[in-house]
């Protein structure tokens, strides 16, 4: 059972497929600080329109107060187009962007 | 300012709050519908871009999504002038729902104001408050800031009057 010669058969071309490992990342739904939107109620629009605990949800909060921006969602670009569309609708300033 | 009362918010407001709210109810209302200009910052704010630096994917985006968003801004503003008392004081009660509109449509009407007072990340009202009351005490300014400063009391008792999420 030993020493079997492989079958002898040519290489069959394949041709090179573009994958560029941008394509295979998803995508974020960023929360950007703005002066208006009081720090109680943007930790609030987080738990009820992701289902966040209150602990992730201020901490998610203070990340976009001290550091400008947090990624608040990540998945596929519908789903994040969906959830910065709903942010708009609670007034929060939300864009989409690659992982 | 609100306080819970078994499931509901419950407020009194004095004849000029009710004033006030019905007031810029009626201005958010206003600027989404006869006077919607996409050219003005306010509508810029309320709006913004999904994708900032692609103005296509982003207008394209808007398209699709700008009408329900629209719509249910003003029914949030609506939220608020239907469970006001017509023009006089009076309390007001709102069930989780209702509550939540008020909350997202005081909002809006925060980041109006916001947007047209010019206020930053540094501004300190009871300063702004003070200079504009220094510079003409009767100005349009000394009104604004202080209904914006009003909202926001409004919306952090209203906030703090909500049952616990789960």
């Amino acid at each position: 059972m030993v020493g079997m010669a492989l079958p002898q058969v040519a290489p069959v071309e394949t041709p090179e497929i573009e994958e560029s490992p941008a394509d295979d990342r998803p995508w974020v739904t960023i929360v950007w600080d703005d002066p208006v939107n009081l720090m109680s109620y943007v930790t609030w629009v987080f738990q009820k329109q992701f289902g966040y605990s209150r602990e992730k949800a201020e901490k998610l909060m203070l990340d976009v107060h001290n550091k400008g921006k947090a990624v608040v969602s990540t998945g596929a670009r519908e789903r994040m187009e969906m959830d910065a569309s709903q942010l708009h609708g609670y007034g929060l300033w939300a864009t989409v962007d690659r992982a | 300012m609100f306080r819970r009362n078994g499931t509901e918010c419950v407020a009194a407001f004095a004849i000029d709050e009710v004033r006030v709210l019905r007031k810029v109810a009626g201005e958010v209302v206003d600027l989404l519908t006869d006077g919607f200009d996409r050219g003005d910052p306010v509508v810029d704010r309320l709006f913004p871009d999904i994708y900032p630096d692609l103005p296509e994917d982003s207008a394209e985006f808007r398209l699709y999504t700008e009408g329900d968003l629209k719509t249910g801004k003003i029914d949030q503003a609506g939220a608020i002038l239907a469970a006001l008392p017509d023009d006089g004081p009076g309390e007001v009660r709102l069930d989780a729902e209702t509550a939540e509109a008020w909350l997202r449509a005081i909002n809006d009407a925060r980041l109006a104001m916001g947007t047209r007072l010019d206020i930053a990340a540094d501004t300190d009202l009871g300063d702004e408050l003070d200079d504009a009351v220094l510079h003409d005490p009767a100005s349009s300014r000394v009104f604004q800031l202080s209904v914006y400063a009003y909202l926001g009391y409004l919306q952090e008792s209203l906030l703090n009057a909500l049952p616990e999420i789960d």
